[in-house]
C-alpha cells in the first residue's frame, strides 16, 4: 500500500504548483474574473503550453494519458489558486463526453482542440426544473430531414460565455425524468437559435443559461447513438465529480493555512486568538474536516476512470458528500474565526469561503448524493 | 401559567396590524419580504411614517417623543412588523446613542440631539470597533487628547455600517492611557463633516457596501460633545451593549424568512414535485422550524420576565447564539432550495423595478449573497464565542 505519487505524477502536480504560484496571485484572479471572458486566457495558453489541456488525453492528440489520479494532481493545485478557467468544463467534460460517445470523426474534429487548449468546450446538461438530476431532461431534439431541432433551455452553463463549442442533453425520447431517450449534440454558440444569457457566479467565475430555439443540428452534430446518451452522461459526470473533489480539496488546503496563520498572529486580549481552547478545537475540526475531504478525493481519483458499476457510483456520490459537508464547514467556521476580516472582498479568505459553496452546487450537494448513496446501500 | 396575550395586548396588536395595512408603502414591503435592495431613501420614507405615528423611538421617555411600550408591546411589535416586511430599523440613532444621550448625557445634548435623531436630520453611525480591537473591544487606541476646549482625536474605526450616509457618529475613544483599558475610554460624538475625517467603503464578500473604515486625523472635536464623564465611556458601552443584544436574537425576521422559504420550496422542484413534498428537504425544514418554536418561547419567557421586573442575563446570550444559528440554518436552505442557481449573481435581479425575465424563481438573486452576508449574524454584536464565554463566566464562576 502507497498512497504517495509516483515520480511523474509529483512532477506533473509541481508544474502546476509553479505555474499557478507564479501566475496566479490573489489580485491577479480578482482581475481576471472583471474580465469579458471571465478568465485569464495567457494562463490558458500557458496550460496548454505545457501539455496540462492535454493530460486526460491518449497520446495520439498530445495527451499523457492520463487517469483520476493525474486530474487530480492539477486540479488540486487550480483549487489552490482559486483558477477560474474553464478546464473541469472543457477538458475533463466536454473532452470526456466526445471522447467517450464521439465518433472518429467528431473526435478528429473536436477532442486535438480540446487537448490542445485551442478549442474550448462548455457543456450544458442541467435544466431550469433538473435541480441536480441529469436525467431531468426537457429539452427535445426532434429529427428533421437528416438532422435534428433541438428546443429547451440549459441552466447555468458555467463557461459557456465564452465556449467554441457546447455539448448539450437533450430528449429523443422518453419522459422528461427517464434514464432513456437522452441523447447528446454537440453545437457551435453561432448556431441560429441559441441565446445565452450570461452572468458571473457567486464565486467569481462565469457561465450563462442557454436557450434553444429552434436550433437545427445536422446529423453530425449527434454524439453516439440517439436515445442512448444516459450512461455516458453519467459515467462522464462522475469523472466530474472527483475532478471537483479534488479541486475542493486544494480550496481547503489554503483555506485552513489561512485560518491557522490568522490564529497564530490575530491577537486580541493580549494574546494570539489561537490560544483560545475553543478557537484550537474549531481549528482542529476544520482539519480533521479536510483529512476526510482528501481521503474521499484520493478515493474517487482512484474509482474515476474505471467501468461503470455500483460501487463507482457509490464511491463517487460519498465523495461528493463528504466534500460538501467539509467544505462548508470549513467555509463557515474559517469565516467565523476571522471574524469581520473574513467576510471583506479585499482580503482573500472569503474567496475561497465562496468557492468551496459554489462547489457544492455544482453536480449535486451533500444533500443529493447523500440520497444518492442511499438508494445505492448494499444489505450487508 | 397563561401564555395567551392580555385583552388589552390583543387590542394592541390588532392597532399594529390596522396601522401597517394602511401605512406600510406596498414597494417598501415588496423589497423586505423578497430580500430586494432597500434605499436611504426606503428607510427616511419610513420613519417619517413612524415618527408620525409617534412610534418611532419605542426606547424612549414620552417627554422627548418616545412611546411607553412595555417589553410584551415591543414584541408584538417585532412579531407583526416582520410579519408585514417592514425594514429593518437602522438602531444607531435611535436605539443606540439615543439611550445613552438619555441616560448619561446632560439637558444641552437631549435638547440638541434628540429631535434631531427622531427628524432624521441625523443619521448615526457607531464608531465602536477598531482594526486591532474587535472581541476585546476595550483594546481601542483611538486617542482623544483634551486641548482647551477641544479634543483632538487621532485614530482608525472599523465595520461602521452604514457610515457613508451618517452625518454623526459617536466613538468610544481612549482619554487616559495611564489606568486599566476599561477604566481610560470616553464616549465622544464627532461630527462627521468636521475636517480629518475621511470614510472609506469595505466590500463585503457579496459584493456589497454596508460597512466602512473610519479614519480620525487630528479631528477637533468640541468638549461639550462629550457624554457623560471622561474615562467613563466604557460603563456607557456596556449599557448600550445591552440595549444591542435584545433584539439580536431576530426571531420575528426568522419566521418571515421561514415562510419565505416554504413558500419558495413550494414552487422549486425535485424530482418534478415541490422540494416542499421532497422527504429530506421537508425534514431539514421542520427541523429548523421546530427550532424556531423552542427559541421564540424562551424569547417570550425572557420577555414575561422583563415585563416582570426581571434583568435578562445568560438567557438572552443563549438566545442570541441559538437565534442567529436558526437565521443561519433558514438561509443555507434557501440557498440550496434553488440548487444549481445558488451560482449566478444576477445583480440586476437585486431590485425591485427589475422588469426583465427572472432567471429563476424571481426571488433566487439575493438568495446565496444574503447566506454569505448573514455570516456576519454570528460575528457582530458580540460573536457566538464571545456569548458562550459570558454564559460560561455566570454559570462557572471561576
Amino acid at each position: 500500500m502507497d498512497f504517495r505519487l509516483n515520480e511523474e505524477q509529483q512532477m506533473l502536480q509541481d508544474t502546476v504548483a509553479r505555474l499557478v504560484r507564479g501566475e496566479y496571485s490573489f489580485e491577479k484572479r480578482l482581475e481576471f474574473s472583471e474580465t469579458e471572458l471571465g478568465f485569464s486566457a495567457d494562463f490558458w495558453k500557458q496550460l496548454s503550453e505545457l501539455g496540462l489541456t492535454a493530460v486526460p488525453f491518449s497520446e495520439e492528440l498530445g495527451g499523457f494519458g492520463g487517469g483520476g489520479v493525474e486530474v487530480q494532481s492539477v486540479m488540486t493545485e487550480l483549487g489552490r489558486g482559486l483558477c477560474i478557467e474553464p478546464y473541469l468544463q472543457s477538458v475533463i467534460l466536454g473532452g470526456g463526453l466526445i471522447g467517450q460517445a464521439g465518433s472518429d470523426s467528431q473526435k478528429e474534429n473536436w477532442l486535438a482542440g480540446i487537448a490542445s487548449g485551442e478549442l474550448r468546450a462548455a457543456v450544458g446538461l442541467q435544466e431550469p426544473q433538473s435541480y441536480y438530476d441529469l436525467n431531468n431532461v426537457e429539452t427535445r431534439a426532434g429529427k428533421n430531414g437528416d438532422g435534428y431541432t433541438l428546443n429547451g433551455r440549459k441552466a447555468v452553463v458555467i463557461g459557456g460565455h465564452c465556449a467554441d463549442l457546447i455539448v448539450v442533453s437533450a430528449r429523443t425520447s422518453g419522459d422528461s425524468c427517464d434514464a432513456s431517450g437522452l441523447s447528446l449534440f454537440a453545437l457551435s454558440p453561432d448556431t441560429a437559435g441559441v441565446e445565452r444569457r450570461t452572468y458571473p457566479t457567486i464565486d467569481g467565475a462565469k457561465g450563462c443559461d442557454i436557450t434553444l430555439n429552434n436550433v437545427q443540428v445536422g446529423a453530425d452534430a449527434l454524439l453516439g447513438e440517439e436515445g442512448q446518451a444516459g450512461g455516458v452522461i453519467e459515467y462522464q459526470a462522475g469523472r466530474a465529480i472527483a475532478a471537483l473533489c479534488a479541486e475542493a480539496v486544494g480550496v481547503m488546503e489554503v483555506a485552513n493555512d489561512l485560518t491557522l496563520d490568522y490564529l497564530k498572529q490575530r491577537k486580541q486580549f493580549g494574546v494570539p486568538i489561537g490560544k483560545f481552547q475553543v478557537l484550537q478545537h474549531r481549528m482542529v475540526d476544520m482539519m480533521s474536516e479536510l483529512e476526510q475531504a482528501r481521503s474521499m478525493a484520493i478515493l474517487a481519483a482512484s474509482v474515476a476512470d474505471n467501468e461503470q458499476s455500483d460501487e463507482r457510483r457509490r464511491v463517487l456520490a460519498a465523495a461528493k458528500n463528504v466534500i460538501g459537508r467539509a467544505g462548508q464547514y470549513i467555509s463557515e467556521n474559517g469565516i467565523q474565526m476571522h471574524g469581520g476580516i473574513g467576510m471583506t472582498w479585499e482580503y482573500n479568505f472569503a474567496h475561497y469561503a465562496k468557492r468551496l459553496i459554489g462547489i457544492n452546487h455544482q453536480l449535486g450537494d451533500d444533500d443529493f448524493h447523500l440520497e444518492r448513496y442511499a438508494s445505492l446501500l448494499q444489505a450487508s | 401559567m397563561d401564555m395567551n396575550y392580555t385583552a388589552e395586548e390583543l387590542a394592541f396588536r390588532d392597532e399594529v396590524r390596522k396601522f401597517l395595512d394602511e401605512k406600510l408603502p406596498e414597494d417598501i414591503a415588496a423589497k423586505v419580504k423578497s430580500f430586494k435592495k432597500l434605499s436611504k431613501e426606503d428607510h427616511q420614507r419610513w420613519q417619517k411614517i413612524l415618527v408620525e405615528k409617534g412610534w418611532y423611538a419605542t426606547h424612549w421617555p414620552e417627554e422627548y417623543g418616545g412611546v411607553k411600550w412595555t417589553p410584551v408591546q415591543k414584541h408584538i411589535w417585532d412579531e407583526e412588523s416582520c410579519r408585514y416586511g417592514v425594514p429593518r430599523s437602522i438602531p444607531f440613532g435611535v436605539n443606540m446613542v439615543a439611550p445613552v444621550i438619555i441616560k448619561f448625557g446632560n439637558e444641552e445634548q437631549k435638547q440638541k440631539y434628540l429631535p434631531r435623531i427622531l427628524s432624521g436630520e441625523d443619521w448615526w453611525c457607531q464608531g465602536y470597533s477598531e482594526p486591532g480591537a474587535g472581541s476585546d473591544l476595550a483594546s481601542l487606541k483611538t486617542r482623544a487628547v483634551r486641548e482647551g476646549d477641544h479634543y483632538i482625536v487621532n485614530g482608525q474605526k472599523t465595520w461602521t455600517t452604514l457610515g457613508q450616509y451618517a452625518n454623526m457618529i459617536f466613538c468610544l475613544v481612549r482619554t487616559n492611557t495611564e489606568v486599566k483599558k476599561q477604566e481610560g475610554i470616553s464616549f465622544l460624538l464627532i461630527d462627521m463633516n468636521t475636517p480629518g475625517i475621511t470614510v472609506r467603503p469595505i466590500i463585503t464578500l457579496d459584493g456589497e457596501h454596508e460597512v466602512n473604515e473610519v479614519f480620525f486625523e487630528d479631528v477637533r472635536v468640541p468638549v461639550e460633545n462629550l457624554v457623560g464623564e471622561e474615562d467613563k465611556g466604557w460603563t456607557y458601552a456596556k449599557y448600550l451593549l445591552t440595549y444591542e443584544r435584545t433584539g439580536l436574537a431576530g426571531i420575528g425576521m426568522s419566521k418571515a424568512a421561514l415562510s419565505h422559504l416554504k413558500q419558495l420550496a413550494s414552487r422549486r422542484l425535485k424530482n418534478g414535485k415541490p422540494l416542499l413534498e421532497d422527504p429530506s428537504f421537508s425534514q431539514r425544514i421542520a427541523k429548523v422550524e421546530i427550532d424556531l418554536t423552542a427559541a421564540a418561547i424562551s424569547n417570550l419567557r425572557i420577555i414575561a420576565s422583563v415585563e416582570g421586573g426581571g434583568v435578562p442575563g445568560a438567557e438572552s446570550s443563549m438566545l442570541k447564539v441559538k437565534g442567529t444559528e436558526i437565521r443561519q440554518a433558514i438561509n443555507d436552505l434557501a440557498r440550496r432550495a434553488i440548487g444549481p442557481y445558488a451560482l449566478p449573481f444576477v445583480e440586476e435581479e437585486l431590485y425591485l423595478d427589475y422588469d426583465g425575465e427572472f432567471l429563476s424563481d424571481k426571488d433566487a438573486a439575493p438568495l446565496s449573497a444574503q447566506y454569505f452576508n448573514n455570516r456576519k449574524l454570528s460575528i457582530f454584536g458580540g460573536s457566538n464565542e464571545i456569548q458562550k464565554n459570558i454564559v460560561s463566566k455566570m454559570i462557572l464562576g471561576l
